[in-house]
């Protein structure tokens, strides 16, 4: 079985964040594998073992996510992939990615639900869309059921869904799919003999334009009351 | 690694009479992606393995503190730079200086953990034979085992070859048997493995053994009752009868001081390393606090007193961290060269090691000492909160007091360094006779002004460092030639003598720390750190100067003290630096960081 893991490389989410000419500054700033992230690829670890899976990691950026992909290697996936962009929004990821994974054909791709830095929460529907493959997502837990079905349960308004699907599909994961992992000793140093390959973006057009940004309303001072004063301002309104 | 390819040899205590580039030295930024990586999985499994579940520590719940160390073995943490053919990873020194380091947030673990993987495992791996190290080094590493040290006795503590503990062989020749108690020891209460020091029959030295509790013959106290790291077993072991098989002698008979003395080199060196993190995680949440708590309409960040706290307890850690990593480092390159030179890589490990114990003592002592003022500081800036046992600061303060006491205390250490160096010296390996002539000489010529180049990064602190070296050496010539043998009898004077060493290689560590970090950076994006060396620098121009002071007066009189006092305010002249302003940055860098950043 072949498993695609997407990865984000995100600033670490006790970073203290601060803008530079409307850029995130991003020195001293410590990133990591997207917290989701890391569950799909705890999830398609456990997968290795228990499937016989193998396991490619892939992340859309620059030269300088490529630790992050290392740590997904010492963590367990086989080998990675970087498609060499600077990635300017969703659409743009989801057309890299679905495009690498038609020439090789996995059999289930997991990401996390969003990533931690923009929240988009849309390249797994994407890139299902983009493969004529369903797609999931918040996905909570995935077992097998079959040789290639699998129930899965994801997170709907006010409860959960079990759903029970065929390979191939796409899922976008959350807690409590798998337990994260953390790297071992033995598997940092062996993560440097990995396979990371770089392969270049295809170009693709730009659907998003940006007409403005505005801040958050600054909420207004809040009053604290005693429970006298409320029953007397309730009348009054 | 290419930072050190030009690096001419050093010996220990050298740094005394000679100079050092900033190539030469290894920094805490010089270490590779993938040990950065080895230090975030280690901070990951401090999260989510230790940090909650603290109080289960501190209560010292049966079974949890083997536990963590199993999962840490798991994760390849208990064996760093042990050989892979043992279970370890065949990391570098400084690669378990690092871990030593993060581990160091743990508080109570650290304990167990440096105990478990120094005093506990290389006792073994350096002096056992073939057979000992296949059988025990891979259980140990993988955490299946819990080591113990037993040195300490109620009757031997510093002065640990006092011990009475007896091993007496059996009428067949084939055990000792083992009787005593021992104090004190780390680990016990959970311990499968315990490496024992006693002396055979009548000898004046000790032995080590390798003791398996399933031996039988060992029963013990309670856990004791402590100020700080209440998480880690700390109990009285009694051998009564303890039958160990002869081939678990470790080394050859009356060895052991050695080995226990070689060891705590490493485990000095260590304990600088794991003040680090204790360190940082002290300075975080002091930094943090200081920007949310508000008092009279303001964050305390804000407030002068406390920026000075702040800002000096940066300077303290980046004194501490410059130390420990570039002690590490030498002992790492000493180790390679005796192996080149076809030395047996223990061998080279064990001598490689000794050649710096006057380093590992100086990092035991400031790392201890910095921790001491980071935590002390730390409390203060929480206020009434930082005297909450609630709040993280009090166990921090209580933690952090053991430092100066174990792996040898203060004042041993102390001793120590000031010994081994006059030891070495009339020994002929440092030759500080000459050098320390050539200073007498000068006190009574002319002094020559040299004008520096002051557009040169650190030129005055380059010049001021050359001049407290020689400070030392005009104290510590003088007191040999005049005290001879009676110097160790003067304890203060070599308690002056020790502080002046350790403000000294402090001061040259974090200096050539970031003369090499400006070449990597830029000056502009050094700033902070230029700064805390100068900090330290004035610092330790008034504490040089009054160890100095009080040493000089103690032993010299009349013409001869005049003129060293005289000599002695020429060495340590510094020209004003605003401390309060420089202070200031830091701080608010640090404020803005919300962090150490360092
Ligand atoms: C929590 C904890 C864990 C420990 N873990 C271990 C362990 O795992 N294994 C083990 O073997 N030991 C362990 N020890 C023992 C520790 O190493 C000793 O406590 C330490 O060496 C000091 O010995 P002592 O307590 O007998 O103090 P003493 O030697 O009695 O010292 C008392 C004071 O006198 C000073 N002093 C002593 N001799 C001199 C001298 N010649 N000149 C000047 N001053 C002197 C000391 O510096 C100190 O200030 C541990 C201790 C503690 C508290």
């Amino acid at each position: 079985m072949k498993i695609l893991v997407c990865i984000s490389h995100v600033p670490d989410t006790t970073t203290k964040i601060k803008f530079v000419n409307d850029k995130l500054d991003t020195n001293g700033v410590q990133f990591i594998i997207g917290p989701y992230d890391d569950y799909a690829l705890s999830k398609a670890v456990d997968l290795k073992s228990e499937k016989n899976a193998t396991v490619t990691v892939l992340n859309v950026g620059k030269p300088e996510t490529e630790p992050t992909l290392r740590k997904a290697l010492a963590i367990g996936a086989d080998e990675a992939i970087r498609i060499d962009a600077d990635p300017i929004d969703a659409y743009f990821v989801a057309v890299q990615i679905a495009e690498f994974a038609k020439q090789n054909q996995y059999d289930l791709i997991l990401m996390g639900r969003e990533s931690v830095d923009f929240n988009g929460g849309l390249v797994h529907g994407f890139v299902g869309e983009m493969l004529g493959i369903p797609s999931l997502s918040p996905c909570m837990s995935l077992e097998f059921v079959g040789e290639r079905t699998v129930r899965a349960t994801r997170e709907i308004e006010g409860g959960k869904e079990t759903l029970e699907l065929e390979l191939p599909f796409v899922a976008g994961c959350q807690e409590p799919i798998a337990e994260w992992k953390i790297p071992n000793m033995r598997g940092i140093m062996t993560a440097k003999n990995k396979p990371l390959k770089v392969i270049s973006a295809i170009s693709v057009e730009n659907v998003l334009v940006h007409r403005n940004f505005s801040l958050v309303p600054e909420r207004s001072a809040c009053k604290m009351i005693s429970v006298e004063e409320l029953a007397e301002l309730i009348k009054k309104f | 690694m290419s930072s050190t390819l030009s690096k001419r040899p050093i010996k220990g205590g050298e740094f005394l009479i000679r100079s050092t580039e900033a190539h030469e030295i290894f920094i805490k930024e010089d270490f590779s992606e993938e040990q950065r990586m080895m230090a975030s999985a280690c901070k990951d499994f401090i999260r989510t393995e230790i940090e909650p579940h603290i109080e289960r520590m501190e209560r010292l719940e049966e079974g949890f503190s083997k536990k963590l160390l199993q999962k840490a073995g798991e994760l390849g943490l208990l064996g760093i730079s042990i050989p892979e053919e043992y279970g370890g990873l065949g990391m570098s020194f400084n690669t378990s200086m690092l871990i030593a380091d993060v581990m160091g947030a743990t508080g109570s673990f650290s304990t167990t953990y440096g105990a478990h993987t120094g005093i506990g495992i290389l006792p073994i791996y350096y002096y056992g034979t073939e057979e000992q190290k296949k059988k025990y080094l891979p259980k140990l590493i993988s955490g299946e085992w819990a080591a113990s040290y037993c040195l300490t006795e109620p009757e031997a503590g510093s002065d640990a070859n006092a011990g009475k503990t007896k091993a007496t062989l059996t009428p067949d020749g084939k055990y000792y048997l083992l009787n005593g108690q021992k104090m004190w020891i780390t680990n016990a209460g959970f311990a499968d493995l315990f490496i024992v020091f006693a002396k055979i029959d009548q000898d004046k030295n000790l032995s080590a053994f390798i003791v398996e509790k399933s031996f039988g013959g060992i029963t013990m106290n309670e856990e004791e009752k402590k100020m700080g790291i209440k998480g880690s077993s700390t109990r009285q072991v009694f051998f009564n009868d303890c039958k160990v098989p002869v081939e678990n002698m470790l080394s050859t008979r009356e060895n052991g001081f050695k080995i226990a003395v070689n060891i705590l080199n490493v485990g000095r060196i260590k304990l600088g390393a794991g003040v680090i993190g204790a360190n940082i995680m002290v300075m975080n949440y002091a930094i943090q606090y200081a920007n949310q708590r508000k008092q009279f309409g303001k964050t305390i960040g804000s407030f002068g007193a406390i920026k000075h706290k702040l800002a000096q307890m940066a300077v303290c850690n980046y004194a501490i961290e410059s130390a420990a990593y570039r002690a590490g480092q030498d002992i790492e390159d000493k180790i390679a060269d005796l192996e080149k030179n076809g030395l047996d890589p223990i061998q080279a490990k064990l001598k490689g090691t000794e050649q710096f114990a006057i380093e590992c003592a100086i990092v035991k002592v400031l790392g201890s000492e910095m921790l001491d003022y980071i935590v002390d500081e730390g409390v203060q800036i929480y206020g009434g909160m930082g005297f909450s046992a609630e709040a993280p600061m009090e166990r921090a303060y209580r933690d952090a007091r053991i430092a100066r006491i174990y792996e040898g205390t203060n004042e041993i250490n102390r001793m120590l360094m000031v010994d081994m160096l006059i030891k070495r010296a009339m020994k002929g390996e440092l030759d500080l006779m000459s050098p320390a002539m050539a200073v007498a000489q000068e006190l009574t010529s002319v002094p020559t002004f040299e004008t520096l180049d002051t557009s040169v990064l650190f030129a005055e602190e380059k010049d001021l460092l050359k001049r407290l070296k020689k400070a030392f050496l005009m104290i510590g010539g003088k007191a040999v030639q005049s005290l001879m043998m009676q110097l160790a009898e003067e304890q203060e004077i070599i308690m002056n003598l020790a502080d002046i060493m350790i403000q000294i290689y402090a001061l040259e560590s974090m200096m050539l720390r970031t003369e090499k970090l400006v070449a990597m950076r830029g000056e502009h994006a050094c700033q902070a750190q230029i700064g805390m060396v100068k900090i330290w620098a004035d610092g330790a121009v008034s504490k040089i100067e009054h160890a100095g002071r009080e040493a000089i007066t103690a032993f010299t009189a009349g013409e001869e003290q005049k003129v060293m006092l005289m000599g002695l305010k020429r060495f340590t002249k510094y020209n004003p630096v605003n401390t309060i302003k420089i202070r200031r940055q830091i701080a608010d860098m640090l404020l803005e960081k919300n962090e150490y950043p360092f």
